[in-house]
């Protein structure tokens, strides 16, 4: 593998870490949406390098499921629930941005440690990506933490899936059957959410995850 | 030294055209900013009765730090004279010389809107600064130096390549340098409204000459800044020293065009974004700061990045 | 020959102590300790100097008192010339500010005694080549500025100050004890030559690290040992604060020093962890409770702490490069640790002379009662400007180029292996680099408050300038800051043999360096001219004042301040020191000092104000101490019980602990 290669791949797996860190700083929904819609373009783009450097063409069809579903098809729909929903304009946060971003650093260097000691032998651009993949995953799960807002989890769940589909292919590539199935179940995990989101919505006249809480009688 | 002088005012009414022509104004003329200058250094000069010796020499003293700082940058040729008496580092610290003095020039008159405008710069300041030496940090460590005309040498050979941790310390350079220099969504230049000022604040009892060289010396800062983002990022076109002439003819080309295009992004990007809130800058800058932070880490944790 | 001049030096000062009490409370007395002490400190100051410069072979003597048979050691090498160096400038400088400023002192007759023992005692300390004449010296030391501490005693806050200095202390020396024990070992090993031949094993050595920590970083400030020396330093009359923040804290580090890289044998990899952990919290602690403050000498104390720090991360960087054989660096980090240490000595005694200049004039300490001192006391605002630009390590002065090292230090430090430091190093760089601005935003706010704008109080407005002693300590001082900045590589030179006696290596030459510059590694790699930057500026600032004034307008005319066309009258509506760290306590206090505001308006028709209440929570103190103090009581309160026994329980207790006693013994042989 020649030096270009390897720096345009770890460029940007990178960039999707970079991505990630952006989602976690903004609040507003809209730019949320936005930022995840950036999130999977730059794993389709990715994907697609994966695919020209190893040679693998079925790749390329995990790059356009990436690109057509998760780039368009859902931030689209989810825009539309947002404006449905009338909670466009909500900031919610329950963590600070200095925290979230601190904790974040934390777990992107937790992940590097991890993984480099981990997989000592492996190749060099395998390790990285798998570095990456796994500061993406902790990343999307601290999202979904560090948020209330129901629809802002359903976006830390999604890129946390990138980081998974990011791994998968930093690992050589996986079979198609596999990549197409993990795509419809993230499909059917998206389409009960937004009928839950709705749900909730009817309920408690909030998408606030907080009020579910409070009906159970918890506390916070 | 000289070169960034002059071209200092005119990259500022470049900017201020460019961002006219986009609200689709006409805008005011390119030599603008040299005639007030003018103006402003032969008016007389109206001293506040409480002002101290301190106000009357901070001008000169902020001008001197930022000149020195801003003549250290390479532009268009590396190994400038006496380029190695500071390094990446000092001339931070030189411009945070500089902001320390304007600072306490705001506290001088004692009134309250100087008051804010220190504490406000001052708040800013001790984000953005960690943010740019961890932006330094990782140049240094990728070059293995933190002397200017090393890094942009390194960073025109081929030996250096896409790196993550490089993209990491660009997106975090630009954003301390719009809050260093109070553009937009940190401090509006153009503002004269009390509460939002930070910068303005600052200066608001300074008037003649002192205030002609307090603006010139943002002036200055902003085309260092420019520079330093063309030098580091974009380091093609600058010639070694003792390049031909017309290489080094090339070498100037290559510079204005830089200058050029950054100053059009600048007014793109000021005339797309709303002004932030106060409060919000300390997020703003605190996401600049990690981004840094995680770039050196990387660097720290594996040679590849 | 310099060690027999350095002790005569240090017994006159010894007995300088009973003839100030038998002069008594007299103007003479004054003179003559001061001007004694002042001469002495310069005599072994010259010595120390010469020592450090000729790169003299350490001397060692026997004193015949001390522990019989055994007697006291003490010696001086490098490291002691050194610290005796840092003790005597500042010792020197204190005592001709004090010719004048201890002409205001009203308890005289509880200073003057105390004053030259306590310049006694840190000698002293430095040159203690035993351990037993090493922990006298240190408590002797100790008590004495305790006694100083506490010499305006009707001040409740100095009594509270006085008995945590006091408890601390003891924890400190307590913690040195058993560190000096355990190098001793089983043989009883007494002399520091003797134990530096013994090799203590791993965990025998991390148990001295952390003792020594405990107990040194207690004298210095580290957080969170830090509470006392913001409470005790300024109560202390202030040159006596300028000597216990600017000399005090730096003996601690040579014992920490001392014991860690002199005495306790070959560092283990995870040394330089723990000291830099603690070391980065306490830079940007220190520089947080520093800018909540108001006090200007506690504001400076607390300033003592963060700069604590900074030494402590050179120093703890140094023990990393050790221990994997990078020996140049190490020497590099180490220089960069112990240039901080002479540099903060000067400015801080400089800024502690300037308050107490403040505190002589106004009789206030307190920065909202102040502001516009420039206009009457306009000499001591200029050194006191640069005290804190250096402070503020900005350029061209002294306080940037060490930390300039230490930047340069940590960008060495990517080669280490170990996984925790590659972590941990950055991490400490960024916190450095936070601290940095910090400070420079807390000394705009310390210097704006107090001397510019326009005077809060009658006794700010009728300040005049200080003395002229005090002026000429004060200026010393500036000159050294100035020059130590724009001339560093001399210092660095000087500091060469102390790094190769304690880590094996020098930084390389710099006198012989184009332009006095300073070249750390190579000279494609970094390099600093202070002297060249400090020109430029001169040339280029009087270039554009002389061509402004020749060829443009030179006019000014004086008119009241415009202030947005809303002239305010009184000047309490200007930016207070509370008002002007709101940003930043709004910033980081919330997490760190759970800071909140609340704002209490009056109902409609009461006359009161308004009143906006910041409340700030220590929290070191709540989650260590306020448990401890409250621990402490009621186990005092258990055992005052005992105090109340008939005497037959009292028979039977001292019965019982013989016979458990005895079983002890029966059981152990």
């Amino acid at each position: 593998m020649s030096g270009l290669d390897f720096d345009v791949a770890h460029l940007l797996a990178g960039s999707l870490v970079l991505v990630s860190f952006l989602e976690l700083y903004q609040d507003r929904l809209y730019a949320l949406l936005n930022v995840y819609a950036a999130h999977a373009l730059v794993l389709a783009a990715s994907v697609a390098w994966q695919a020209l450097i190893q040679d693998a063409p079925h790749l390329y069809v995990t790059a356009t499921i990436a690109l057509i579903f998760k780039a368009i098809v859902i931030p689209v729909a989810l825009h539309r629930m947002i404006v449905r929903l009338g909670v466009h304009r909500e900031i919610d946060k329950v963590v600070g941005v200095g925290p979230a971003m601190l904790a974040g650093m934390g777990l992107v260097a937790l992940s590097m440690v991890v993984m480099l000691r981990v997989t000592q032998e492996a190749d060099p651009l395998t390790r990285e990506d798998l570095a990456f993949a796994l500061a993406v995953v902790l990343l999307g799960l601290l999202m979904m933490v560090t948020r209330r807002n129901a629809v802002s989890q359903v976006v830390g769940f999604m890129s946390l899936e990138n980081g998974l589909v990011l791994a998968a292919t930093g690992a050589k590539g996986m079979p198609l059957v596999v990549e197409i199935s993990v795509a419809f179940s993230i499909l059917i995990a998206f389409i009960v959410i937004g009928i839950f989101l709705f749900r909730i919505r009817e309920r408690f006249d909030t998408v606030d995850v907080h009020a579910l809480d409070r009906f159970r009688g918890e506390r916070r | 030294m000289l070169l960034v002088l002059l071209l200092a005012p005119l990259f500022t009414a470049f900017v201020r055209k460019v961002k006219a022509r986009l609200l689709r104004r006409q805008g005011l003329s390119l030599i603008q900013p040299y005639r007030d200058l003018v103006r402003l250094m032969r008016k007389e000069v109206v001293l506040a009765e409480s002002a101290s010796w301190l106000f009357r020499i901070v001008p000169y003293l902020i001008f001197a730090a930022t000149w020195v700082a801003a003549s250290l940058v390479p532009t268009f040729r590396t190994g400038l004279l006496f380029s190695w008496s500071a390094d990446l580092i000092a001339i931070i610290a030189l411009i945070g010389s500089g902001r320390f003095f304007l600072a306490l020039a705001g506290m001088d008159v004692g009134t309250s809107f100087g008051g804010i405008g220190s504490s406000r710069e001052v708040m800013i300041a001790s984000l953005a600064e960690p943010a740019m030496i961890m932006i330094v940090f990782t140049l240094a460590l990728i070059a293995g130096s933190t002397q200017l005309s090393t890094i942009a040498a390194f960073m025109t050979s081929p030996a250096v390549g896409l790196r993550v941790s490089l993209g990491l310390a660009l997106i975090a350079l630009v954003m301390v340098a719009i809050a260093e220099n109070g553009r937009i969504p940190i401090d509006n230049p153009a503002t004269h409204l009390e509460l939002t000022m930070v910068h303005e604040a600052m200066v608001l009892e300074y008037s003649g000459r002192h205030l002609a060289l307090i603006e010139l010396s943002t002036w200055l800062k902003l085309i260092l800044y420019v520079s330093l983002i063309g030098c580091l990022f974009a380091p093609w076109g600058i010639e070694s020293a003792g390049a031909a002439l017309p290489t080094l003819a090339v070498g100037v080309a290559a510079y204005v065009g830089k200058l050029a295009i950054g100053g059009f992004l600048l007014a793109l990007f000021e005339t797309s974004i709303a002004k932030m809130r106060v409060f919000r800058v300390p997020e703003f800058l605190g996401a600049a700061l990690m981004l840094g932070l995680l770039a050196t880490l990387l660097r720290f944790v594996s040679g590849s990045f | 020959m310099t060690l027999t001049s350095v002790l005569a030096c240090a017994a006159v000062l010894l007995a300088l102590g009973p003839l100030a009490v038998a002069l008594g409370h007299s103007r003479v007395a004054t003179r003559l300790v001061y001007g004694t002490s002042m001469v002495a400190s310069a005599v072994s100051l010259a010595a120390a100097i010469v020592h450090l410069i000729g790169a003299v072979v350490p001397e060692s003597i026997t004193l015949p008192v001390g522990v019989p048979w055994l007697g006291a050691h003490l010696r001086i090498d490098a490291l002691s010339a050194f610290f005796l160096l840092v003790v005597d400038l500042g010792a020197m400088s204190a005592s001709l500010f004090a010719l004048g400023y201890g002409r205001h002192e009203t308890a005289a007759g509880r200073v003057l005694p105390f004053y030259p023992a306590f310049l006694a005692g840190m000698t002293l300390v430095v040159l203690a080549d035993d351990a037993f004449t090493y922990l006298l010296s240190w408590e002797f030391m100790s008590l004495t500025s305790w006694a100083l501490v506490m010499s305006h005693h009707r001040v409740p806050d100095n009594v509270r100050a006085g008995y945590v200095y006091l408890v601390m202390a003891s924890f400190g020396t307590l913690a040195l004890l058993l560190a000096f024990g355990l190098l001793a070992g089983p043989d009883g090993l007494y002399t520091f030559s003797q134990m530096r031949g013994a090799h203590p094993s791993a965990a025998l050595g991390a148990l001295v690290l952390i003792l020594a920590l405990v107990g040194a970083g207690s004298k210095a400030g580290l957080v969170p040992l830090h509470v006392w020396l913001p409470l005790a330093h300024p109560a202390a009359p202030s040159h006596v604060s300028g000597l216990m923040s600017g000399v005090m804290t730096k003996v601690a580090v040579y014992g920490f020093l001392r014991i860690v890289f002199d005495l306790a044998g070959e560092p283990s990899w995870w040394w330089s962890i723990v000291v830099l952990a603690f070391a980065g919290v306490t830079t940007v602690m220190g520089v947080l409770y520093a800018l909540m403050q108001h006090d200007l000498k506690r504001l400076l104390a607390y300033h003592t702490v963060e700069n604590i720090g900074i030494i402590f991360i050179g120093l703890g960087l140094a023990l990393a490069f050790k221990t994997f054989g990078m020996d140049f660096a190490a020497a590099l980090a180490f220089t960069a640790a112990l240039l901080h240490v002479f540099n903060h000595s000067l400015f801080k005694s400089l800024l502690f002379f300037g308050a107490g200049a403040v505190l002589g004039a106004t009789g206030e300490r307190d920065m909202e009662h102040l502001g516009g001192l420039i206009h009457r006391m306009p000499q001591t605002a200029f050194v006191f400007l640069i005290g804190c630009v250096a402070i503020s390590a900005l350029p061209p002065l002294n306080g940037f180029v060490s930390e300039w090292l230490t930047f340069q230090a940590i960008l060495l430090s990517p080669q280490l292996p170990a996984w925790g430091l590659k972590l941990l190093v950055p991490a400490v760089g960024a916190l450095l680099a936070l601290a940095a601005a910090l400070a420079a935003a807390c000394f705009v706010k310390a210097y704006g408050v107090t001397f510019l704008g326009r005077p809060r109080t009658r006794a700010a407005e009728a300040a005049a300038e200080t003395d002229r002693y005090s002026l000429a300590a004060m200026m010393l001082l500036a000159a050294l800051c100035l020059f130590a900045g724009i001339l560093p590589g001399f210092f660095i030179d000087a500091l060469a043999p102390v790094s190769t006696a304690l880590i094996g290596a020098h930084m390389p030459a710099q006198s012989g360096s184009q332009w006095f510059s300073i070249v750390p590694i190579a000279a494609s790699r970094s390099s600093y001219d202070g002297l060249l930057v400090f020109m430029f500026m001169i040339i280029s600032g009087t270039l554009a004042a002389s061509a402004i004034h020749r060829l443009a307008s030179d006019r000014l005319r004086r008119a009241p301040a415009w202030d947005c066309g809303y002239p305010d009258v009184s000047p309490t509506t200007q930016y207070s020191a509370t008002s002007f760290a709101q940003p930043i306590r709004r910033v980081f206090g919330t997490v760190v000092f759970r800071a909140r505001e609340h704002v209490q308006v009056p109902p409609p028709g009461d006359t009161r104000p308004a009143r906006l209440i910041a409340e700030l929570h220590d929290l070191i103190w709540d989650a260590i101490y306020a448990p401890l103090v409250v621990g402490i009581g009621i186990a005092a309160d258990r055992l005052n019980r005992l105090q109340f026994l008939t005497i037959r329980q009292f028979l039977t207790l001292v019965f019982c602990t013989l016979v458990v006693l005895l079983l002890v013994l029966a059981v152990w042989s």
